[in-house]
């Protein structure tokens, strides 16, 4: 490396500001990012992101050098000619009313949808391998996905990558909202980390502190980004995101206060030595503006204020590696109210097939301020075959959480950042023009009480017995009721038959 | 069986042994003089497994003509045995299926002797035949004819008459044909009755007279006329089970049934004792100063012990003027607060309710709720989601606030829309305190409609009742120790009643009844302050309500374990369904003996009509328009109807039009012509029966006895599956004076049993044992006061809550009763 960089400069010097010559740069990169953010209702917010970006073009066959990139991941790009791939584990519900709008939100349970190559031919096959591939690195059970759960979304779902056509025939999407998280869900997500959790930021990744949270989401993210300002050829991203919500009137016995320490139960010592950048961003805001005699201990080194997601935000910068400013903002606060939908719009409703497919309903629709949107979706329950039954049917079913995709209006033009030096927290969904920022938002998972048989001992005692009796009683007195008797000799030719095949289909008896 | 074997012209004389004298003790055929014989089969409950050896009881007769129409039968013995063993065992699963008491597969034999016995029998048969009564003996080159008299054993053998065995051999069966005949038809379901139908009676019992209401009730043709001794036996039977429902044997220990609450044991940390004293203190100061629930506080207080915060307001005009409660127009707000548990997608929640009324009684439990909140809220262990809700108006707050948190409108409440919601809530308890320190705690569980929680809840109150020295109440009657003497199951018969009048009564006893209708479990505790001299502090109902919440956390699924029907004659004694619903069934047992009875005495005198001479032979199936004309029970039915529909319609209808005319408040007027419009409907005899043309009265009425009976039946039947308590209230009064319902006799006596158990005095008369058992007696004068008040609050709670028990006396019950007084004034 030492050397490779004198020379890539030489090189630089020498043939002056051709862009071919980016290829002799370190061809992949590392920057880990940690946001905290106190959250108006007094709770904390942490948000780690670690990205990883490799000028290579994965999908040509032959790669076989990993370096930062985890080879897993890398190989399921190829293998399964994968465009984007976003994969999140979450439990707990983020609260928008009370924590303002998430960085990146996720539902509940288990998340996965993927763009597909347009060379791929069989879809469904591929996700289907691709979800049980997915099941064994991440040790979750991502291999119950199936037809039942998978959908094909037309309007929401676009690719946050470089992508050339956006046919969604493409596109697969699933959510497991019963997949619960744990720890043997996080060892592997960090074991894609280059430093894994030995320096840097992921040091603080303690399962003990990162269980013992109000919402824990973690996410994988891989798509194509341009490797420079033309867009002349592309690399890939792989972003590793993790939030935690800490409670802090429980950590915090109704205080504000918070160290890293009481958080996460470690500092931080050094940073990941293979990370080009290593940063802690603090949301100093709030403290501005409500005149709080509140410290940030130690003072930061920089602060930095821009407009993101709509809303003007200070936030303090730690960086690990050195101590210049970097500039990042990013926002929160910002209230969502449904309304009525108005009247043209885009409406898309994919009706479920028992034991096939599930439905689909897909509104595109323009919310006037200030209102209240109702969408209620009526059903019937059904009985289910017995089989069906989950051990708990008591339990109730999960339906998957909606979703809700916006382009929200800014408050505050945002200046137009250069994508690559802004921070991560703000970078993950392209930004058409500083007027508008998107949002992705999921409602909660919905437990739905289903007709359910006794599955006690009696309703078995009275199953069997039915069926014995029904079978035996049937059978016997079938064959007892019969009457049997010798037929007659057939007598008569042609002509009975012929009276007999005309009397049959009149329906009268035969002769 | 096929028809062709029941021909028209085969007749089977039966006889049944002594040995049987069990089953036709109550039931024994009646043979009134010879020929006149109203016996076939009877029907009993009675499981004939130990008959004696079916060859010695089972004698049969039977003639045949020649079969007119050849069939080619198999000749071969094997094809015969089959056709023999078919027959036997067809018949006697038939019989099975028409009349429980007349299973002759007990004389089957299925041996490898059957052969032999079959040709013993055979030549008994013929020794029989040569004594023809009608139709020319069954040759014996017929064999292949010969299923029925291998069948009859099996259908006769249970058959006896009141004369004993000499008097049997009368000619009492007859096959008819009647819509069984046809030689192409299947082995349908009908045919399942087609031996009853042998068994009818031949000569004088003609089955065509049985046909009033088509060919399946055939089966009640075996029942004789003076069988009342069984019947008060049945009314006793059903009484004496229900107050055995107390002792030891019935009544058994409860248990936790559900795993995850039965193992697990908790330590309660709660010790937030003064703090729920001064959050009551404040509570209290605030309402008095708004006079209202203090919204703003309670939002500031739930805030400040870091719970999510919401609030729904909710308006509702009663149908009339509540004057128990003294509202009309009502307007409040509810205030709720959600702890929301770590790490969890508020898929399940808790709910621990607070219902404050008008009166500023509750201050207490809203104190309590908030330091357990306080307390809940500083826990990590949380999965589901726990509201602690605050309702205004009690009952109205928590109707309002469960329409809108499950998003339907039941019952015409007006309320906005609920902020937060936090999924499927799993279970509920609602607090009720007044005081600091109490001497027990009450506990509820009867709610609307009479619907139970699962009785795993009451379990898991009793365990920490248990756990924490508390001294708990059922019924606010002290829990019995001892079940082994006499003095516990008599007390627990106390706590039985109170509880069966409870539930009777369909209210809602406490917020909690209100959840069940949404699946949601939940009771109520009441803190109850004696003059006891050992009390306990808030500290310990905190610590019992925090292990019931912790153990309630624990839980997989809803509550699904243990019983939903029971009866509770102690906290830690229980009845369950299969035990307590014979009580209901020996009671409803009388309504069909009766029914059975009287559409006997109907077909005889039907017979007695039409064919006065009793015209021997084979006689040709009347038409049907010879019986009982149905379109002259349309008239009475219709009319009661009409008086129970204007029961129901009317009162609060007319209420206006009634404050108009005389000088009455809108509640009195409604009651007041609820009374009114009841007595109306005595009247109604003298104008219905000449409406009812009919050339026989005593058809008449009988033939709208047994509309009425069948029709109290089946309302008593459906009413006791679903609330049994209701059900077993109103079949006890209910059925004597249906059953003795009759235009001659004692008719005083009569009509003054039918007024004193109408669904009216019925209520009146609960009233009076409810306050007789809490030990608080009335006087008839307090009794009246409540009776008229009670009346308007079931009108009331069926329009605010869906109560129904006021549709089901006013549309179901009053009509039913009121063909009953039809029949008692018949002219």
């Amino acid at each position: 490396m030492a050397a490779a960089i004198p020379l890539s400069l030489l090189v630089l010097l020498l043939l002056g500001p051709g862009g071919w010559c980016l290829a002799e740069h370190p061809r992949d990169s590392l920057r880990e990012e940690l946001v905290i953010t106190p959250l108006p209702s007094g709770d904390v917010a942490a948000t780690f992101q670690f990205r990883t970006r490799w000028d290579s073009e994965l999908q040509r066959e032959g790669v076989s050098h990993y370096r930062l990139f985890p080879k897993a991941l890398g190989q399921l790009i190829s293998k399964y000619s994968l465009r984007e791939l976003h994969l999140s584990f979450t439990q707990g519900f983020w609260r928008t009313r009370y924590w303002g709008p998430p960085f990146l939100q996720a539902p509940s349970g288990a998340e996965l949808w993927v763009w597909f190559q347009d060379t791929v031919t069989d879809v469904d096959k591929s996700w289907k391998e691709l979800s049980n591939v997915l099941s064994g690195i991440f040790c979750a059970s991502l291999n119950f996905i199936d037809s039942t759960n998978t959908v094909t979304p037309t309007a929401s779902f676009k690719p946050l990558g470089l992508a050339n056509d956006t046919d969604h025939y493409f596109l697969r999407y699933a959510v497991l909202p019963r997949e619960v998280v744990c720890t043997e869900n996080l060892t592997p997500w960090k074991k894609l980390l280059p430093c894994s959790s030995k320096a840097g930021l992921s040091v603080l990744l303690k399962a003990d502190r990162l269980f013992h949270t109000s919402y824990h989401s973690q996410a994988v993210h891989i798509r194509p980004v341009c490797r420079n300002a033309r867009c002349t050829s592309i690399s890939w991203e792989l972003r590793q995101t993790l939030s935690v919500v800490f409670d802090a009137f429980i950590t915090g016995q109704g205080k504000k206060d918070w160290s890293l320490f009481r958080m996460f139960s470690r500092t931080l010592t050094e940073p990941c030595p293979l990370a080009s950048e290593s940063r802690v961003y603090v949301d100093i805001t709030n403290y501005n503006q409500d005149n709080e005699t509140l410290e940030v201990h130690p003072s930061p080194t920089t602060t930095y204020q821009d407009v993101i997601l709509g809303t003007r935000k200070t936030y303090a910068i730690y960086d690990l590696l050195d101590s210049a400013m970097i500039n990042n903002s990013r926002n929160l606060n910002i209230q969502l109210k449904w309304k009525r939908p108005p009247e043209n719009g885009y409406i898309h409703y994919q009706p479920a097939q028992d034991r096939l497919q599930p439905h689909l309903l897909e509104m595109l629709i323009q919310l006037p301020a200030n209102s209240v949107t109702k969408v209620s979706i009526q059903f019937e329950r059904a009985l289910l075959k017995w089989t069906e039954y989950t051990p708990d049917p008591n339990h109730g079913f999960y339906v998957s959480p909606s979703v809700l995709s916006a382009l929200v209006p800014s408050m505050v033009a945002a200046k137009p950042v250069d994508w690559e030096e802004s921070p991560l927290f703000n970078s993950l969904f392209p930004v058409s023009d500083g007027s508008n920022y998107f949002v992705r938002l999921y409602t909660e998972p919905l437990l739905v009480n289903l007709p359910t048989p006794d599955f006690s001992m009696p309703y078995n005692v009275i199953c069997l017995t039915c069926t014995v009796v029904a079978v035996c009683y049937g059978s016997f007195y079938n064959l007892l009721t019969r009457t049997f008797h010798i037929e007659e000799p057939r007598t008569g030719g042609l002509a009975k038959r012929l009276a007999n095949l005309i009397r049959r289909a009149r329906g009268v008896p035969l002769l | 069986m096929t028809s062709d074997s029941c021909g028209p012209s085969s007749r089977l004389y039966l006889a049944a042994p002594d040995q049987l004298g069990l089953l036709s003790s109550g039931c024994g055929a009646t043979c009134l003089p010879p020929g006149r014989c109203t016996a076939g089969p009877t029907l009993l409950g009675a499981a004939p497994s130990g008959l004696p050896n079916p060859l010695t009881s089972c004698r049969l007769h039977q003639h045949r003509p020649p079969s007119s129409r050849p069939l080619l039968w198999a000749r071969a013995p094997s094809a015969l045995d089959m056709r023999a063993g078919a027959s036997v065992s067809g018949t006697g699963s038939a019989g099975e299926r028409g009349s429980p008491g007349l299973t002759g597969a007990a004389c089957g034999h299925r041996g490898g002797d059957w052969r032999r016995e079959r040709v013993r029998r055979w030549e008994r048969v013929r020794s029989r035949a040569a004594l023809p009564r009608h139709g020319p003996p069954v040759g014996p080159g017929s064999p292949a004819r010969a299923r029925p008299p291998r069948a009859a054993p099996q259908r006769a053998a249970v058959v006896r008459t009141g004369l004993g065995e000499a008097g049997t051999r009368g000619p009492w069966t007859r096959a008819a044909g009647g819509p069984m005949r046809g030689p192409h038809r299947g082995p349908g379901p009908l045919q399942l009755l087609a031996p009853l139908r042998l068994l009818a009676p031949f000569r004088s019992c003609p089955l065509e007279a049985l046909r009033i209401s088509g060919p399946g009730l055939a089966l009640g043709s075996g029942v004789p006329m003076q069988d009342s001794g069984f019947s008060v036996l049945s009314y006793v039977a059903g009484i004496a089970w229900f107050l055995a429902l107390v002792f030891p044997p019935l009544t058994q220990r409860t248990y936790m049934s559900e795993n995850a609450m039965g193992s697990t044991m908790v330590e309660e940390q709660f010790a937030g004792g003064d703090r729920a004293r001064a959050f009551a203190r404040d509570f209290a100061a605030h309402r008095k100063k708004s006079g209202a629930l203090p919204v703003a506080w309670l939002e500031r207080t739930m805030r400040s012990v870091g719970l999510e915060v919401y609030t729904q307001s909710f308006s509702r005009k009663l149908p009339f003027p509540d004057e128990t409660h003294e509202r009309y127009m009502v307007s409040g707000t509810n205030v709720y607060g959600i702890l929301r548990a770590p790490r969890a997608a508020s898929t399940e929640s808790l709910v621990l309710t607070v219902p404050c009324g008008s009166d500023s009684t509750n201050s207490q439990a809203v104190g309590l709720l908030l330091a357990l909140a306080a307390h809940f809220r500083g826990q990590i262990y949380w999965a589901k989601d726990i509201i602690f809700l605050v309702t205004e108006h009690d009952l109205l707050g928590t109707e309002a606030w469960l329409e809108a948190y499950h998003d339907v409108n039941v019952t015409g409440m007006q309320s906005s829309p609920l902020q937060g919601r936090a999924g499927a809530i799993q279970a509920a308890v609602a607090l009720e305190l007044s005081s600091d320190v109490v001497t027990s705690l009450d506990v509820a569980v009867e709610g609307l409609n009479g619907q139970l929680p699962n009785l795993d809840l009451l379990n898991l109150f009793q365990t920490f009742c248990q756990k924490g020295g508390l001294l708990c109440t059922l019924q606010g009657k002290l829990q019995p120790q001892d079940w082994t003497s006499l003095d516990g199951p008599l007390q627990g018969l106390q706590t039985l009643l109170l509880m069966v009048l409870r539930q009777a009564s369909g209210r809602p006893h406490g917020s909690h009844g209100l959840f069940l209708r949404y699946r949601v479990e939940a009771l109520t505790l009441r803190g109850i302050n004696s003059f006891r001299q050992y009390k306990y502090d808030l500290v310990a109902v905190g610590k019992a309500l925090e292990g019931m919440f912790r153990k309630l956390n624990h839980l997989l699924e809803r509550l699904h374990q243990s019983f939903f029907l029971y009866l509770l004659p102690g906290l830690s004694r229980f009845v369950s369904i299969g035990l307590y619903m014979p009580a209901v069934g020996f009671l409803l047992l009388v309504l069909g003996l009766k029914a059975l009875e009287l559409w006997m005495q109907l077909h005889e005198a039907g017979m007695g009509l039409e064919e006065p001479g009793g015209a021997p032979g084979p006689s040709v199936p009347l038409p049907p328009s010879q019986g009982v004309g149905l379109a002259s029970l349309v008239a009475p039915l219709l009319i009661s109807q009409a008086m129970g529909l204007a029961l129901y319609v009317l009162p609060v209808l007319g209420q206006h039009v009634a404050t108009q005319h005389f000088p009455v408040a809108e509640a009195e007027a409604v009651v007041l012509t609820l009374l009114a419009i009841y007595a109306a409907g005595l009247a109604l005899p003298h104008n219905t029966h000449r409406v009812v043309s009919t050339q026989a009265p005593d058809r008449g009425w009988m033939a709208l006895k047994l509309v009425a009976l069948i029709y109290l039946a089946l309302q008593l039947g459906c009413i006791a599956l679903t609330n049994f308590s209701l059900g077993f209230l109103l079949a006890t009064s209910m059925v004597p004076a249906a059953a003795l319902a009759k235009p001659h006799g004692p008719r005083t006596l009569y009509a003054a049993l039918l007024v004193l158990t109408s669904p009216a005095a019925m209520l009146l008369g609960s009233l009076f044992l409810w306050r007789e058992l809490q030990e608080a007696p009335l006087s008839l004068a307090e009794g009246w006061q409540l009776f008229l008040a009670a009346l308007a609050q079931g009108v009331l709670e069926h329009h605010t809550y869906g109560a129904l028990l006021f549709p089901l006396l006013s549309l179901g019950l009053y009509p039913c009763w009121l063909l009953f007084w039809n029949v008692l004034f018949w002219k």
